[in-house]
């Protein structure tokens, strides 16, 4: 190229500097790219870890006093295995029921109630059948391991006794 | 037990159910686009919000907050007209909002197949034209007393108070329709309320029930706006709502904007499948039980409720115990009031007033002597006018667990 050995020194040096430059922004921008890809590659198979991952992670308490109210920033506080600002059991498949369950009614509409996996079954296709719940795809097998098993019936016979437990004994003073 | 939200709770609840929500829409929800349209915008402003129980005492007992369900300790029902501000909640959906109801222009609309003309009247229009009626009803939830029925039965877990007994006041329902004009192929009228489905989909009617022409045509069935003499509260259907004394709570619509004359059992929602229905014929505890199988709750059976004193009173030896409370009989009178200190094994009379009017609870009272000192329950039994007694164990199980009218039991210590 005729052009080339016309330039002067400086003219080179200058040329030189700017295909290294611009070499240099097109690896940088090959390598973002890479990352990127490589990314989103990873991401697909691992969404829902990712998105658990990032999500505020509860607090693990052991030392109990529920008669304390907590305060904002305790909201996402478990105690004795419970998770205060819903009620629910803190266990596999809280985040499931917590994302699923609380939108509609409060958590203690699902804590009052106690029923065998076939009974939260037939639960859960009422409400889809006849109030609105959307289909839960994979994650309606583990809602259900969940509410069969931390909300299960207990035997109670064919009438509980009064729960002395919860009776406030009082004097009452007749004359 | 958990399936009572104490008060210090409530308070807490409240605080952070607009943090709930942001979180439970912030996190992954699969298949969240599946979720209707207007849901999220609807949970976010109307969740249970900040005053979640506007007018009420905050002794209720508080079994869910979205949508509010309260219901009154027992010994907090001692008046013969059950207060305002006591009264049990029972709602299916989100009530309007306080400030979206105009009182003056509220219409109800008269409809249905078996109407000779569709009519609308306002609520001053209906004050105008019709006569006046203040009646004491008794309106119990048909799932009150749920909690006991093992195995245990699906929806709010109900104890002993979601019962009370009002003044209520209204225009009649029959000489409303009687000036519209009936078919004569009315078979039943379903009721429209305000009231908002709590998946905020407006196409959807969170309950939508009524009763038969034969109901619907009683004397004390009104459209009634006051409540012991003042307007109705807001969770209890303020401005206008249906009572019919008796029968289930939830035959008595609130919010009141349609009524529907049908030529045939009204197919609203919460008419149909297994919700207010008992099995036809009895069934074996944890039967599954089909729809077809399944049939309509209309009047509810014997029941009373001690409402002095509170469970749990500690008494000297040697005094007399002073017990009284509340019986009713759906349809039908209390006949008798019993009470018995020792499981039932023996009874003994109570006296019991007649009711102020037909389907009014009737008040009952006895003085208690105990034997020797020790653990006591007292038990009471109300029989009806046609000789049905309340049971000690629980009545037949169905499988939403309505109509426990099993007897209602105190603890009390002699020391
Ligand atoms: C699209 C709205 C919606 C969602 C989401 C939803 N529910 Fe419901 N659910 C309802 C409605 C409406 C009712 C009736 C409420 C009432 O009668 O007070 C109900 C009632 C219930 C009941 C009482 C059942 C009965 O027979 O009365 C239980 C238990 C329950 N839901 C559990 C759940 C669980 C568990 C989930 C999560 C998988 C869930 N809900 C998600 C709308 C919803």
């Amino acid at each position: 190229m005729p052009n080339h050995q016309h330039m002067d020194e400086q003219q080179k040096e200058a040329y030189d500097k700017a295909l290294r430059d611009s070499f240099r922004v097109l690896m940088s921008a090959i390598k973002l790219l890479l990352i990127l890809v490589v990314g989103i590659l990873l991401y697909i198979p691992l969404k829902s870890d990712i998105q658990q991952w990032l999500s505020p992670k509860p607090v693990v308490k052991t030392v109990s006093n529920s008669g304390v109210q907590p305060n904002e920033e305790d909201f996402d506080k478990v105690e004795n295995g419970v998770h205060l600002a819903t009620g629910l059991k803190f266990a596999p498949g809280f985040e499931d029921v917590r994302a699923n369950c609380t939108v509609c009614h409060s958590a203690a509409l699902v804590t009052q109630n106690r029923a065998t996996r076939e009974g939260w079954d037939q639960m859960l296709t009422w409400m889809q059948e006849t109030q609105g719940l959307w289909d839960l795809g994979p994650k309606r097998a583990r809602i259900l391991d969940y509410l069969a098993e931390y909300y299960a019936p207990e035997a109670q016979g064919r009438r509980a006794s009064l729960d002395l437990q919860e009776i406030e004994w009082y004097i009452l003073d007749l004359e | 037990m958990q399936n009572k939200i104490p008060l210090s709770r409530r308070h807490f609840l409240r605080q952070t159910t607009l943090t709930t929500m942001g979180f439970a829409l912030g996190a992954p929800i699969v298949f969240g686009h599946f979720m209707p349209k207007g849901l999220t915008p609807v949970a976010l402003s109307n969740g249970a919000s900040f005053d979640s129980l506007p007018g009420k005492r905050p002794e209720m007992i508080v079994l869910n907050e979205r949508p509010v369900n309260a219901e009154t300790p027992p010994h907090l029902l001692n008046d013969v007209l059950t207060p305002k501000d006591l009264f049990f909640v029972r709602n299916n959906g989100l009530p309007p909002r306080r400030d979206e109801i105009n009182a003056d222009t509220w219409t109800i609309r008269f409809d249905g197949e078996a109407l000779r003309t569709e009519k609308s009247f306002t609520l001053a229009e209906l004050k105008a034209q019709f006569k006046h009626y203040t009646y004491q009803l008794t309106l119990e939830c048909g799932g009150n007393g749920r909690k006991e029925f093992n195995p245990p039965a699906k929806g709010n877990q109900w104890g002993l108070g979601a019962v009370g007994c009002a003044a209520w006041t209204g225009v009649r329902l029959k000489d409303v329709l009687n000036a519209i004009g009936l078919k004569s192929n009315a078979v039943y009228i379903g009721y429209y309320g305000k009231d908002m489905h709590l998946s905020g989909d407006p196409d959807k009617n969170p309950i939508s029930r009524g009763v038969p022409m034969s109901k619907a045509l009683e004397e004390e069935s009104l459209i009634a706006w006051a409540m012991n003499g003042e307007d109705l509260p807001l969770l209890n259907g303020y401005p206008v709502r249906l009572v019919f004394g008796g029968w289930p709570a939830s035959c008595s619509g609130k919010w009141l904007e349609r009524i529907s004359i049908r030529n045939k059992v009204h197919d609203g929602a919460k008419m149909v499948g297994q919700s207010y229905r008992v099995p036809c014929k009895p069934v074996a505890p944890g039967s599954k039980v089909e729809d077809k199988d399944m049939c309509i709750i209309e009047s509810m059976p014997v029941k009373s409720l001690i409402t002095y004193p509170k469970s749990g009173a500690q008494i000297k030896a040697g005094k007399q115990l002073p017990i009284n409370g509340h019986a009713w009989a759906g349809d039908l009178e209390v006949a008798k009031v019993e009470y018995s200190i020792d499981f039932g094994a023996t009874w003994q009379a109570c006296q019991l007033k007649p009711p102020a009017n037909r389907l009014a609870w009737q008040q009952f009272n006895a003085s208690v002597s105990f034997p020797q000192k020790g653990y006591y329950e007292v038990w009471a039994k109300a029989i009806d006018s046609n000789g049905q007694a309340q049971p000690m164990l629980l009545p037949g199980w169905n499988p939403k667990g309505y109509l426990n009218n099993a007897c209602h039991r105190i603890a009390i210590k002699v020391a």
